[in-house]
């Protein structure tokens, strides 16, 4: 799960990290109040959206005076911008949050995540901040470090600070920052976290200048405060309404609607329908534990999406029985009439009742044997 | 020979009573599993399944000599059973809970760090031997005793590669389902070092997913230490990068776990890959011919 900005900065401070002061904005008139409380003269302006990728996107505006913060202000809500992170079709800003501007002397980059390789939490470093990580590990890589933690207790540091260069004295304020933002992701059971720019102000303090944290979604049962700060604006609508059911659901650009059980294969079947010549709409894992009213949401969906032009519906049932997907697509039918082309693979645990199941309702579906027969017969259809 | 588990393992379910644990021993039992009763923390004492119920996993041990575990506990609660059927002494775990925080199997991959357990998952299918045990949830009636063995990352493609391995009359010498957690057991170099030293594997296939680097390590063992004939499948080369493709592991992030890479690495490493999901088996009867 993601959150916003502000909250990841909330809850750095819960932790006693010092992140610039800030006030959070949803009209320009309320911007230009906060610009007026949080005083001084220079203020950002930053757009609360869950993408990366703001600020070469326009989403981030430095200004001088109150009508600069109003101006910028009108030009974001409401807006859609597009990032690297956001897709083509972009992310509509609800929020902005005002910040007080501060004086950069230096910009670091700065994330912890679970480590896969070494299995702990690592730090990556660099001390090329404030530009696309991606960029900088694609041009220089020799930019970037990895320092995995054991424990953070004993961690050497020091190796840290030096590799960003950082003098003497900083090296105490820097190892400190590191063990706060090291106790919040434990406590907070974050999947990642990543502070791009770190900044050093000219008066010498280290400061997060942005925050992104990811929250584990496998831990969010003990996270309360964490679920509290979800925004469903920022989420697609169709995959909320599929999680709902239990689907795991992720829009994608092409016609081929898909329904498939297992990640695993619900992957294959897109690479298969692409292998074929054409796209798929979707990627739909039912689960394991699929009911009829979960399998009946799936083709409900599908259906009623614009985009769809087939459903290619792949079963290898192990604990997903066929008769069950087969009761979903009669269900469906009832308020959603069948209006395309639907291609059937359902083989496995009762594949003969859940193919008899649709053959004796009349229903006129593709059948195919495998999972290649079946993409070929959608393409086709489609195309 | 297979690989890991015989017709003689002492198995035994953590998460026996409950509706997943009960279904699921059903059918290991069905399916000839050496399964010797499970555990159920405060229903010891009681009979299920006509096996008897544990208090503990130590309580199994010592009163049945339980040497493997399949655990079906709840997500919060699964990190613990891990660890407790590790300190009682299991050699073999097999961890079919799906949604356990990451940070909670961090700590798991800790504690079983110097201790003589092999886990396999989370978030996994389990582990068959066909013809003698099965620990797990994978439909046990398309395997067939034989001469493949088949590790994989995801549940429903190990069953489309079990499938066709059947239908070409090859079979398995065992099938493992590593699970799609991207802190996990059983990676796919133990597994191929077992297949390589046991007699009855001929060949091997490898399932892989985008997302991690599992599949590169792979390849580098395999170039080194594999004389057998392997292919691999990965799936998700068409998925968008930066979509969680329902794995927690199946992602793509900042241009890594990539499946071109994977492709890349194990052709360089000389396995037959196989774009094509539905051809997995009729390659490895080429490679064996």
């Amino acid at each position: 799960m993601n959150i916003h900005e502000y909250q990841a900065k909330e809850i750095l401070k819960s932790f006693a990290v010092s992140v610039p002061h800030g006030l959070l904005a949803q009209s320009s008139d309320e911007a230009v109040q906060s610009a007026k409380a949080l005083g001084g003269s220079l203020w950002v302006v930053k757009a609360q959206i869950h993408a990366g990728g703001r600020g070469k996107a326009g989403g981030v505006r430095v200004c001088q005076s109150l009508a600069d913060v109003k101006s910028a202000a009108d030009a974001l809500l409401g807006s859609v911008l597009v990032s690297k992170q956001t897709g083509p079709e972009g992310k509509k800003v609800h929020k902005i949050y005002i910040e007080e501007g501060l004086d950069i002397a230096q910009e670091f980059y700065l994330a912890l995540l679970v480590d896969r390789e070494l299995e702990c939490l690592s730090f990556m470093a660099s001390p090329s901040g404030g530009m696309d990580i991606e960029d900088v590990a694609a041009h220089q890589p020799e930019k970037i470090a990895t320092f995995p933690i054991q424990d953070i207790q004993t961690a050497n540091l020091s190796d840290m600070a030096a590799f960003l260069g950082l003098h003497d004295e900083l090296v105490g304020k820097f190892e400190s920052l590191v063990k706060k933002i090291y106790q919040m992701f434990v406590a907070q059971d974050a999947a990642m976290l990543e502070i791009n720019p770190l900044v050093l102000t000219c008066s010498g303090d280290l400061v997060p200048l942005d925050a992104k944290l990811i929250a584990d979604d496998n831990a969010l049962y003990r996270q309360e405060a964490m679920v509290a700060m979800r925004d469903l604006a920022e989420e697609d609508s169709r995959e909320l309404e599929a999680a709902q059911f239990g689907l795991n659901y992720i829009q994608l650009d092409g016609t081929i609607g898909c329904i498939v059980n297992g990640a695993g294969l619900a992957m294959a079947t897109m690479d298969m329908i692409h292998m074929k010549g054409s796209k798929p709409a979707n990627f739909l894992d039912v689960g394991g534990g699929v009911t009829v009213p979960a399998v009946t949401e799936a083709f409900k969906l599908l259906f009623s999406d614009q985009h769809v032009k087939a459903v290619l519906v792949n079963i290898f049932g192990g604990i997903v029985r066929c008769d069950i997907i087969a009761q979903g697509l009669l269900e469906a039918i009832k308020t959603h009439p069948m209006n395309i082309p639907v291609i059937m693979r359902l083989v496995g645990t009762n594949e003969e009742a859940g193919q008899n199941l649709v053959k004796d309702a009349g229903l006129k579906v593709y059948w195919a044997k495998d999972l290649d027969e079946a993409a070929s017969i959608a393409v086709k259809v489609t195309s | 020979m297979s690989v890991l588990l015989n017709k003689n393992t002492r198995v035994i379910c953590q998460g026996f009573t409950g509706k997943q644990g009960t279904f699921h021993s059903e059918q290991m039992l069905a399916y000839g599993t050496n399964f010797v009763g499970g555990v159920t923390p405060k229903k010891g004492g009681q009979i299920h399944l006509g096996k008897p119920v544990f208090d503990s996993v130590a309580d199994a041990v010592k009163e049945e000599g339980a040497e493997a575990s399949v655990i079906f506990v709840p997500p919060r609660f699964a990190a613990n059973a891990i660890v407790e059927a590790a300190e009682a002494g299991l050699t073999l775990i097999v961890c079919i809970t799906e949604g356990i925080p990451v940070l909670d199997m961090l700590k798991v991959k800790e504690k079983l760090k110097n201790m003589d357990t092999l886990l396999i998952g989370p978030n996994c299918p389990g582990i068959i031997t066909p013809g003698e045990s099965k620990i797990g949830i994978m439909p046990a009636h398309i395997h067939q005793p034989g001469r493949v063995g088949v590790i994989s990352r995801s549940g429903t493609l190990t069953y489309e590669a079990v499938d066709q391995l059947t239908k070409t009359g090859l079979g398995q010498s065992t099938c493992i389902g590593m699970g799609g957690d991207p802190i996990h057991g059983m990676n796919f170099i133990d597994a191929l070092k077992l297949f390589e030293a046991d007699e009855q594997t001929e060949g091997v296939v490898m399932i892989g997913e985008i997302g991690g680097a599992d599949e590169e390590h792979a390849a580098a063992f395999i170039k080194e230490h594999v004389s057998k004939p392997v292919t691999a499948f990965i799936a998700g080369a068409t998925a968008p990068s930066g979509k969680r493709m329902g794995h927690a592991g199946a992602i793509i992030s900042g241009g890594k776990g990539t499946a071109k890479a994977k492709y890349a690495a194990l052709q360089d490493a000389g396995v037959m890959i196989e774009q094509n999901p539905t051809l997995l088996g009729e390659r490895m009867l080429e490679l064996l011919r």
